[in-house]
């Protein structure tokens, strides 16, 4: 160590060259001595461990009769904010977790609130970029990298995790008082009596959204009506749309084969200049009706007559196919083909707008069983009568 | 949510006013202000918002409450 120091400071006259008395190998070697382990730019050493990697929003450890809590940063770095993008994107879905466990953030102490989250990064970024300067525990449940709400409608979110949770860190040597702060959205996979039987400590559920939280204990523990209410804004039914695309993708695969298979049919039995030439303008179809279900409707929601999900999406998919027919009816040729499309890419709009329900906070399983009921039926027959225009249309 | 709407008189959410003891952890676990208390009893106010979450199923102290959605 010492002598790594020294030589970090060292003026070395020989940059450029090779130098037999200071067995310098390359110049970039001993470039400003940054390289190099010091008390500054590794001020955790002490806390490190063979094997594992210290990770980058930890920024300091906080001691405490539980032994040492990692401290974490209020603000995002670019890593974080450039892997949040993938996530979104879907390039990087899975894994993409913190390990569970406890954490402090600011200069907590014994008498400081402990809030509950799930270990799902994204939801762990969110909440303590949301904290303003709040001092406070945060104890990460282990959720397999589900966010809150979806980990407590699957009960990994759950009366025992937090259990567990609050045991595995002798959270009671930690803090003083007997109470947990549980985000609302948990709620479904909790039960505030059971925990406090089982733990001792007391469930106080905190707002919906992590950035009401500062106003929330600012007000002592109460939250508003406000507070507590979900909202779907745009900008949450946008960033669906990739994890919606993406769980499409698969289906629409399928699809394309079948489009294509179906569109070489014609009076030569099978051919594959028309399989080529009209399936290319039944994909364009698909993928009309694709955005349509998958991106435009999530995104137009309020603004689409109905209730049901499958009829916003015939109309979304309606108007994309009619802004299509100037380029399907010259390249099908036929009315007939033409509306064997547009029917098609309508009820591709429909049924992917009908999966949308499955991410949306205000669907109830019931209505959408209802919904199912009456639009599947139709959904596949309209696919039938378009798959029999086409090939009619082909002879 | 006054914006998103779905389906009415289709929740199969089910309040036992009489078995209620006046907690109120139901309106504060809704995320859709589905109740309001009422001279400490819990009352259905916007039945229709319900999306049958379950949050004041696990959490009332006195199981007054109840959805049974994939059934019927
Ligand atoms: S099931 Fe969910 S949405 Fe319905 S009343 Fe209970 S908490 Fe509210
Ligand atoms: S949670 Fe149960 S006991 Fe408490 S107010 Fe609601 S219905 Fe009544």
């Amino acid at each position: 160590m010492e002598m790594k120091q020294t030589r970090g400071k060292q003026e070395n006259p020989n940059r450029s060259g090779v130098s037999t008395a200071n067995v310098q190998i390359m110049p970039a070697m001993d470039m400003s001595g940054s390289a190099y382990g010091t008390e500054e730019n590794r001020p955790l050493a002490a806390y490190e461990k063979p094997g594992y990697e210290l990770c980058g929003y930890v920024d300091r450890f906080l001691e405490t009769e539980a032994g040492p809590v990692p401290s974490v940063r209020r603000v995002l770095d670019k890593a974080d904010r450039l892997s949040t993008i993938a996530v979104r994107c879907g390039i990087r879905r899975h894994n993409y977790l913190v390990s569970p466990g406890l954490y402090g953030i600011g200069k907590p102490d014994t008498g400081s609130e402990v809030l509950v989250t799930a270990n799902y990064k994204l939801t762990f970024d969110h909440l303590r970029s949301a904290l303003g300067n709040v001092s406070a525990w945060i104890l990460v449940l282990d959720t397999r990298g589900v966010n809150v709400w979806c980990a407590a409608g699957k009960k990994t979110f759950s009366t025992r995790e937090l259990v567990n949770r609050i045991r595995a860190v002798s959270l009671e040597t930690v803090v003083t008082h007997r109470r947990v702060i549980v985000p609302q959205l948990g709620a479904t996979g909790v039960s505030a009596r059971q925990v406090r039987e089982q733990s001792g400590f007391r469930v106080v559920y905190g707002p919906v959204r992590a950035c009401d939280i500062p106003a929330f204990l600012n007000n002592g523990r109460k939250a508003d009506k406000q507070m507590r209410q979900v909202t779907f804004p745009l900008f949450d039914r946008f960033v669906l749309t990739p994890v919606e695309i993406h769980s499409a993708l698969k289906p629409m695969g399928i699809t394309v084969l079948v489009l294509l298979i179906l569109s070489g049919i014609g009076p030569s039995f099978f051919s594959f200049q028309e399989a080529w030439d009209r399936g290319g303008t039944a994909l364009l179809a698909l993928a009309a009706g694709f955005l349509s279900g998958a991106v435009l409707t999530p995104v137009l929601l309020p603004f689409l007559p109905s209730r049901k999900f499958a009829f916003k999406g015939v109309v979304t998919g309606s108007l994309c196919a009619a802004a299509l027919l100037p380029v399907l009816v010259p390249a099908v040729g036929s009315f007939t083909g033409a509306a064997a499309l547009y029917i098609f890419s309508v009820m591709v709009s429909s049924h992917l707008a009908m999966n949308f329900t499955g991410a949306t906070p205000f669907t109830s399983p019931s209505g959408v069983e209802k919904e199912m009921k009456q639009y599947i039926p139709l959904q596949m027959a309209g696919v039938l009568v378009s798959a029999g225009l086409w090939i009619y249309s082909a002879f | 949510m006054k914006d998103f709407r779905y389906l009415e008189d289709v929740a199969t959410l089910v309040l036992d006013e009489e078995k209620c003891i006046g907690c109120g952890l139901c309106t504060e676990v809704c995320p859709h202000a589905v109740f309001e208390m009422n001279q400490n009893r819990a009352k259905i106010v916007d039945f229709n918002a319900c999306m049958e979450c379950g949050a004041c199923v696990s959490n009332c102290p006195a199981d007054a409450i109840s959805v049974s959605p994939g059934v019927g």
